[in-house]
């Protein structure tokens, strides 16, 4: 497979700051790639590093083989779709299209029929005289992402693209660009704070958190293997407990939780006992209830605080009875668990598989 | 209730008013009606438009009009020439905290007098200055050089002089220009030119036509600048305008060309309006 973009131990500074610290990855060609993390742990600089805004301190940084060392951004195969969009409001949505095309020089009437062609294929037919500012905020969307498509880059950056969107139609766009990028087969970059942008689109994901990558994974695998305590919490909800290994076998642990129960779990490595360890469960890893003959479950009593009710993603808020950990547990739709009420004490119950524990540093 | 705020509104605007009727409006409707009176050969006061014939009539009058009208224009964009780069680079180059700094350094010189600036001009650049005592005391000239009195030092001076009223317009509405639109087009393959035509000048088209009319205006009606830098050799519109009322005591004359002046260099602004395809209205804002 060809190997599109090869980012290649590249650093930052910003006077004493390191925003990027010697990160590393290869895009393969037509991957959708993301690069997730919290704001300000580098992804922008980074994103701005390839589009060639900013010169990295350390690193190489090459597009299909060719270093881009030294190359200006209006020579570089690449194109940035910025977080706000950056439509030319002086110019009209044709006139913004073909923009970069009339830099490369290249004939009018090949001009226009690109421009046209574009625009049918972004579902915009005949928008080509209308002014930036009569389109809707899905329109402008399309047009950011038309402007750039039209130029045929090897990669395409996207800087938060979908950030001033609303719920709805951010929800709408993502399906869309998903679908975009299988169909015109580019290689895309997508930077985002929004876990769910990121899993959603892409084939693979890096988390990102100060300057430097925790993981890159499949979405699947973020969720379900994180390899850090960061990307655990960051990418999904996750119940963190901090505790200690009591014993361990192989590859099952027991911890004794700060608050007194004693959970086994499975772990990657044997570990020394007293280790201190931090302990994370899925809300959606947790039953309610469970069914006294299910054998290997961990299983302790809570009193619920309140019931977070949101359509399919509904939760209950839960403390353990002497202790203020907050938990929060799944709370499935299936109207079996309609009798809950505040206050209500109410057992809990975990499989030892699906704890992620990690060896506190 | 009403009728209170009502005395309120006219008490407040009574200053205002007076200020306007008695020191401009009159004066100007006066004036107005002095250019169209002539004097007869018999002494008496007649209606007659021969004030404004003179104007077209005496070619030494519409000539320096037109080299008034030309060298203001060329004032105009020389100023822009300059003022464009300092405004880019105080709102995009600069590091924030030094752009108050740097502008305040722009208003600096205006804290002193018109009068005052051009006698510095004055001492730095007359023969025996202080610019041909260096240039002599490093062996670059062997004789002092008269550099006043001369077009370029008057268009020096002017330049100098309007400034500010481009730069700062230009500032404001380069401050609105969104860095990204600028890094947009670059990274969509345009060079430097380019961005600075298809980005920068459209967005900053407003600033740029209001500055201009505030310097082209300034410009053309300057009095003190073309006197005291341009000297005898450099003939200003306003200098006959001034020499109809004070040497020659003709104020009917200098009222016609008064009006003249104001009529032509609207004009010009029109035309210039309709060339950027700017509305008044838009500039104004």
């Amino acid at each position: 497979m060809q190997i599109d973009l090869s980012v290649q131990k590249v650093t930052k500074k910003f006077q004493e700051f390191i925003a990027v610290n010697s990160v590393s990855f290869e895009v393969q060609k037509g991957r959708f790639f993301s690069i997730l993390g919290p704001s300000g742990c580098g992804k922008t600089t980074l994103l701005r590093m390839i589009a060639g805004l900013t010169e990295p301190n350390e690193g190489t940084i090459e597009i299909r083989g060719k270093s881009m060392a030294g190359v200006s951004p209006n020579k570089r195969p690449v194109n940035l779709i910025f977080q706000h969009l950056a439509l030319f409001p002086m110019m009209n949505v044709g006139e913004n299209i073909a923009f970069g095309l009339k830099r490369r020089g290249e004939n009018k009437a090949n001009i226009k029929k690109k421009v046209k062609a574009i625009l049918e294929r972004s579902g915009l037919p005949g928008f080509d005289t209308k002014k930036i500012d009569q389109l809707s905020g899905g329109q402008k969307q399309r047009v950011a992402i038309a402007r750039c498509l039209v130029l045929e880059p090897t990669v395409l950056l996207l800087d938060e693209p979908l950030g001033a969107l609303d719920l709805k139609l951010r929800e709408q766009m993502k399906v869309e660009l998903k679908k975009l990028q299988a169909k015109v087969g580019t290689t895309f970059v997508y930077i985002t704070h929004d876990q769910s942008e990121a899993m959603v689109m892409s084939d693979s994901v890096a988390v990102m958190n100060n300057g430097e990558f925790e993981q890159i994974d499949s979405p699947q695998n973020l969720y379900n293997k994180p390899k850090t305590p960061f990307v655990a919490q960051f990418v999904g909800d996750n119940n963190a407990w901090s505790g200690r290994i009591r014993q361990s076998e192989g590859t099952t642990a027991e911890i004794e939780i700060a608050e007194g129960s004693v959970f086994s779990t499975k772990v990657d490595e044997t570990l020394q006992s007293g280790t201190e360890v931090d302990l994370f469960l899925r809300p959606e890893a947790m039953f309610i209830k469970p069914d006294p003959g299910i054998p290997d479950l961990n299983r302790f009593e809570v009193v619920v605080k309140s019931i977070l009710f949101d359509g399919a993603n509904s939760r209950l808020l839960a403390n353990p009875p002497n202790a203020d950990t907050e938990l929060l547990i799944a709370l499935p739709q299936n109207r079996q668990y309609d009798y809950i009420q505040v206050n209500d004490k109410i057992e809990i119950g975990w499989d030892k598989q699906s704890g992620i524990c990690f060896p506190r540093k | 209730m009403k009728k209170q705020f009502r005395w309120g509104l006219l008490f407040f605007l009574t200053p205002v008013l007076l200020w306007l009727v008695l020191l401009i409006v009159l004066p100007q409707i006066d004036l107005f009606i002095m250019s169209f009176r002539t004097e007869s050969d018999s002494g008496e006061m007649l209606w007659s438009i021969s004030n404004y014939l003179n104007f077209f009539n005496e070619p030494i009058y519409w000539l320096t009009f037109v080299r008034k009208a030309v060298y203001s224009v060329l004032v105009t964009f020389l100023t822009f020439l300059i003022a464009l780069p300092v405004a880019f680079y105080i709102t995009k180059v600069v590091k924030p905290k030094f752009q108050g700094f740097l502008t305040v350094l722009l208003l600096l010189p205006f804290w002193v007098s018109e009068m005052v600036r051009i006698y510095g001009w004055m001492i730095l650049l007359r023969e025996s200055g202080v610019i041909n005592h260096f240039l002599l005391k490093f062996g670059i000239l062997d004789h002092p050089v008269e550099m006043l009195y001369k077009d370029t030092t008057m268009v020096l001076g002017l330049i100098y002089t309007s400034m500010l009223f481009m730069v700062v317009p230009l500032i404001a509405v380069l401050e609105s220009l969104d860095d990204n639109l600028i890094e947009a087009a670059y990274d969509l393959g345009a060079n430097m030119w380019s961005i600075l035509f298809k980005i920068i000048i459209p967005h900053a088209t407003p600033g740029i036509v209001s500055g201009s009319i505030v310097v082209f205006m300034l410009t053309l009606g300057n009095y003190l600048t073309p006197n005291l830098m341009g000297g005898k050799n450099s003939l200003w519109f306003t200098e006959q305008i001034y020499n109809q009322f004070i040497a020659s005591f003709n104020w009917n004359q200098g009222s016609a060309f008064g009006f003249l002046l104001l009529f032509l260099s609207s004009v010009v602004i029109w035309v210039g309006l309709k060339l950027s395809k700017q509305t008044l209205r838009k500039v104004v804002q």
